[in-house]
């Protein structure tokens, strides 16, 4: 017979006593994730196209603003791109309000374990744990609330930014120049293999993801383009060898402006 | 089956007690100095890999003296209930205050029912959102709780850094003078040459995660 707990701490440790989300499952307080037999379908706000690419310090990832409910646009501001903990990020398409959860969960994943082990997981550690979140989502997946996320990360025992893209049941692959998910993500991606050069610099890299951004939204409904008089600019993230950062709309806004007039 | 030999309620809180506090003697001390950004903790620790001093949250660290498994159970224990409350509701809503009342109650369960009390002593430090205000917790080894201001010691030689730290601490000091403070504190309170130290802080300076491990090689004066 299990012994109750002593007290009001969780003194007793999940197995493996890192992880946050077994925790949160050993308490029974992970989100449940199946459905009911003979459910119907239901429809939620969708975010689009998110991108990720890397250049020579290590990678740049973009994101419109849009979610969209079927013909509809749901927000008009929705953030998609987040920084995952202090070198690496996450961004994500499809179903919002389970994708948003995912991240908060993942987030909180790598900080829980960098504080009970002393140390931060590697990054293909932290890719592997983000594709079995994704892979537990696979019941609602079957319902068509689908989250295919894009993680990116800076590896600083390869000294090199790392992209990796996953699929809807799970399945992890790292590119090796870059990566897109979303309704628009087609028409981002065919941009960027067209203008997409090794070695760019990061300033060069953050002008083609919001390029390939504007790219996708003149052809995609789902992808918001940059909205200069409501001030709705794309967000972007860097990640580099000093860690994490997210870039300020000041300096978002001339890359935008330029990607608006070029696209026309 | 045989009926056990009865010992006075007094009797065993005792025995416990001092069990308890001979194992706490054993070990090094630790202090956490306010100062003018934030809160410094100073652990006396020959080791580089098993740290007495750690992040549990946002703006709270935490420091334990004693025997090291039963303070990383607590420190774990502490971290996972940080986490969760966080992630159930907002990170705002994760206090020193409340983590310093579980662990109280925690090893006030395990003193009273529990045939060997925990031989440890906790330290929780929180600073505020602005680095301005900051709250010291001491838990001990029986579940009382206190609530401290301006420094506070755990460990065999508490008393002693308390009052050295009583002469040394003013307001408003540098990371360096907090540093400076409570290493001269030690060398009061020890009489001896620290066999190294751990050292770390709170400061507002530092962004949402304000907790930083500071190499004691940097601090060093003279």
């Amino acid at each position: 017979m299990k012994e109750k707990p002593i007290g009001p701490l969780p003194l007793d440790a999940p197995v493996p006593g890192s992880s946050f989300t077994d925790l949160l499952t050993s308490m029974g307080a992970a989100p449940d994730m199946t459905i009911p037999p003979g459910a119907h379908p239901v429809s939620a706000p969708e975010g689009t196209t998110v991108l990720a690419l890397r250049h020579q310090g290590g990678v740049i990832m973009a994101g419109d603003r849009r979610a969209t409910e079927g013909h509809l646009v749901a927000h008009r501001r929705i953030r998609k791109v987040f920084p995952a903990d202090g070198y690496s990020a996450v961004a994500i398409a499809g179903v919002a309000g389970l994708a948003m959860d995912m991240v908060k969960l993942f987030q909180v994943e790598l900080e829980h374990y960098e504080k009970i082990e002393g140390i931060r997981l590697s990054l293909e550690g932290k890719a592997s744990f983000l594709a079995r979140l994704v892979r537990g989502q696979l019941p609602m997946a079957f319902q068509g609330l689908v989250v295919v996320p894009i993680f990116a990360g800076y590896d600083d025992r390869e000294g090199r930014g790392r992209v990796y893209t996953f699929d809807v049941v799970g399945g992890r692959y790292e590119e090796t120049d870059f990566g897109s998910t979303g309704s628009g993500s087609r028409l981002a991606k065919s941009y960027l293999r067209t203008a997409y050069e090794d070695d760019m610099t990061p300033e060069a890299a953050m002008a083609l993801a919001v390029n390939a951004l504007v790219a996708a939204s003149s052809e995609d409904t789902g992808t918001g383009a940059p909205d200069l008089m409501r001030g709705i600019l794309p967000n972007i993230v860097r990640i580099e060898a000093d860690g994490v950062s997210e870039v300020p709309d000041e300096e978002i806004y001339p890359l935008a402006a330029d990607a608006v007039e070029n696209v026309r | 089956m045989s009926i056990p030999f009865y010992v006075a309620p007094e009797q065993l809180v005792r025995d416990k007690a001092e069990f308890a506090r001979k194992g706490i003697a054993r070990g090094r001390s630790i202090v956490a100095v306010d100062y003018a950004e934030g809160v410094l903790i100073l652990a006396e620790n020959p080791s580089t890999a098993l740290h007495k001093i750690s992040e549990v949250y946002d703006r709270i660290a935490f420091a334990g003296v004693g025997r090291y498994n039963e303070f990383e159970t607590l420190r774990k224990a502490g971290i996972r209930q940080a986490d969760l409350m966080g992630y159930l509701y907002s990170r705002e809503d994760v206090t020193a205050m409340g983590l310093a009342t579980a662990f109280a109650q925690t090893l006030g369960v395990i003193f009273i029912r529990d045939p060997k009390p925990y031989e440890v002593e906790i330290l929780l430090a929180e600073i505020s959102e602005d680095g301005n205000e900051h709250r010291l917790f001491r838990v001990t080894y029986d579940g009382t709780l206190f609530d401290e201001r301006k420094y506070v010691a755990i460990g065999g030689k508490a008393d002693q850094l308390t009052e050295a730290l009583g002469n040394i601490w003013s307001e408003k000091m540098t990371i360096q003078q907090a540093y400076d403070a409570g290493v001269e504190a030690f060398r009061l309170a020890e009489g001896r040459e620290s066999e190294g130290w751990e050292v770390a802080v709170l400061d507002g300076g530092n962004g949402r995660r304000a907790f930083r491990r500071l190499d004691p090689g940097e601090l060093a004066s003279e």
